[in-house]
């Protein structure tokens, strides 16, 4: 990695592990090993562990000037230690593999159309090639359960669309810049939704409320609009 | 044992401390966006650690009593009314079942809290009563109080309420606010975070991304007046002013964010992220409020209220911090005495 990781602080209530400025796998799974480590075992008055793309931010509290001080020097040590000990642990294959069931017809792919026109693809080879590959859980973001999803094939990297949609609705399969979202909740949404999976991402009465989280292997299985139907009454 | 709402103003929210330790799950901890008002107002109550309160943005609801109730409104300052007479602010005050109080708008500040002895009992949601509207979970059904909805008591309330203002009427005796049926006391919370200045002033740490800014960019960004633009929320605080421009255009890889995140889009407009922001964000990071100023920036009111950033040191955050803490401490000490507890 030519980018020198490095902590620096984020406010005065959180420390930032920075592995790396944009998108890079091998940082990105770095990352996650990290703030999984630092969440198995956090230092004292940790409150949060979050994972970004490239980057971990430990947020903690604190009441008085001196710990303020010590938990940031502690949160800024443990944070170099995972670091250093980065390639040991759970290995990309050893990570918990989910199946997405996902219907990629008719109104539940709005935006397939637009997706075959923009790659120069026939509407079932961009199919076919979302269900081709596998993929992970970048990161958690923008929403609760909402999972940004890399591995997407490369001839399906299109851009975001110009005008987001008003509502996008929960469960919709959709990709921009190379990845892939799932929108846990019906909300405005500018990524190309090219399917909808009849799972809940996110039910905040059940355990775990999240059904993914970063790190997960994700593949993508077709399913036709009836089979949609009777996995979403179960 | 309930509270009717009888009409529901401009949004008003059942909220407590939040629920932290989510993050990784993209769950923002939310809960109330000035917790020190949210606090004290819980201690004029005689509530103990961190029950629910209602949090009342800009303008009040109406509401009417099914019990006995002890309750005390605390942060913004906001006109009511109680049978034709001004409720007394900041201080526990002893409501009759029956009566109907009606919170108008705010006067000072943007968001108050009214607490109510034993606390408003809705059920926990991922161990958290605070209301998540965007993800629509939480307090009432993850909403904001409406015309008609009701707001769960816990069983004692009004056992609590009395017994509460007996031991308050031990220490000093208590007075009837006049042409009602309602009863107070003599003192009054002080407030910890409403604006003292205008603009209010609110410290900051450099942001990840402060050096990315142009020079001008950043002179000016402690040198502006900020207006809180109107469409603020519970997630972010817009603000007007100069635009501010990075060196050189960035991609960011989205990387979480903290509660007084201060992001600037590419539009040039800085954005202070907020109790119900989100838990990652892309956007250049030019400064950070420091902790002891979230709850009080809280307080600058949408569409009303200008701050202006002060730069300053992890040292100086830290010695504010701590302050701050000490401050509002000491007030809950004092009030956890005016119940009759003694303290060690």
């Amino acid at each position: 990695m030519a980018f020198a990781p490095r902590v620096v602080p984020a406010g005065d209530s959180a420390q930032m592990l920075e592995l790396g400025e944009s998108l890079d796998l091998e940082a990105n799974r770095l990352a996650q090993r990290v703030a999984e480590r630092i969440r198995a075992a956090p230092p004292e008055g940790v409150i949060d562990v979050v994972a970004g793309i490239v980057t971990v931010t430990v947020h903690f509290a604190a009441a008085s000037a001196a710990q303020a001080r010590a938990r940031r020097e502690a949160v800024s040590q443990a944070l170099l230690a995972a670091l250093a000990s980065g390639t040991t642990g759970a290995s990309p294959d050893e990570r918990r593999a989910i199946d997405i069931p996902v219907c990629y017809e008719g109104a539940y792919a709005p935006d397939l159309g637009a997706v075959a026109a923009a790659t120069g693809l026939p509407a079932d080879e961009v199919v076919r090639r979302h269900t081709a590959t596998g993929h992970r859980v970048l990161m958690m973001g923008f929403a609760p359960g909402f999972p940004y999803i890399g591995g997407l094939d490369a001839a399906l990297d299109v851009p975001r669309k110009e005008t987001p949609r008003a509502r996008v609705e929960a469960g919709s399969v959709a990709i921009a810049n190379g990845q892939t979202a799932i929108y846990p909740f019906a909300t405005p949404g500018g990524w190309n939704v090219i399917g909808r999976t009849p799972l809940v991402l996110f039910d905040a009465t059940r355990d775990p409320a999240s059904l993914l989280q970063a790190g997960d292997r994700i593949a993508f299985v077709a399913i036709s609009s009836a089979e949609f139907g009777e996995l979403e009454r179960r | 044992m309930t509270i009717r709402v009888l009409r529901a103003g401009a949004l008003a929210t059942v909220q407590d401390l939040g629920r932290p330790g989510m993050q990784h799950l993209a769950i923002v901890p939310g809960g109330a966006i000035d917790a020190t008002a949210h606090r004290v107002a819980n201690a004029l109550v005689g509530n103990v650690g961190d029950v629910a309160t209602v949090e009342i943005a800009l303008a009040g609801p109406e509401l009417e009593f099914g019990c006995d109730a002890l309750v005390a409104l605390h942060g913004a300052r906001f006109e009511t009314e109680l049978a034709g007479s001004a409720m007394p602010a900041a201080r526990p005050v002893l409501l009759r079942a029956g009566t109907r109080l009606r919170i108008g708008a705010a006067k000072e500040g943007a968001f108050g809290y009214l607490a109510v002895a034993g606390g408003i009992d809705v059920p926990p949601v991922l161990e958290s009563r605070s209301t998540y509207l965007s993800g629509g979970f939480g307090g009432l059904g993850g909403v904001a109080l409406a015309a008609g909805s009701a707001l769960p008591l816990v069983r004692d309330a009004a056992e609590l309420a009395g017994a509460r203002f007996a031991a308050l009427a031990r220490r000093a005796n208590p007075v009837d606010v006049a042409g009602t049926s309602a009863s107070s006391v003599r003192w009054s919370a002080p407030a910890a975070t409403l604006p003292q200045t205008d603009p209010m002033v609110i410290r900051v740490v450099d942001g990840v991304h402060a050096e990315l800014f142009d020079q001008e960019s950043r002179a000016l960004f402690v040198r502006e007046r900020w207006r809180v633009g109107a469409a603020s929320n519970r997630m972010g605080y817009r603000l007007t002013g100069s635009s501010l421009a990075l060196d050189a255009p960035r991609d960011i890889a989205s990387q979480p964010v903290c509660c007084g995140t201060v992001q600037v889009p590419a539009g040039g407009q800085p954005i202070v992220l907020m109790a119900d922001r989100q838990t990652t964000g892309g956007y250049p990071r030019i400064a950070e409020v420091i902790a002891a100023d979230v709850a009080r920036i809280a307080q600058a009111a949408p569409g009303r209220s200008a701050v202006r950033f002060e730069r300053v040191t992890l040292d100086a955050a830290d010695a504010a911090r701590e302050a701050a803490a000490r401050h509002v401490d000491e007030l809950l000490e004092r009030l956890r005495w005016e119940f009759g507890d003694e303290g060690d």
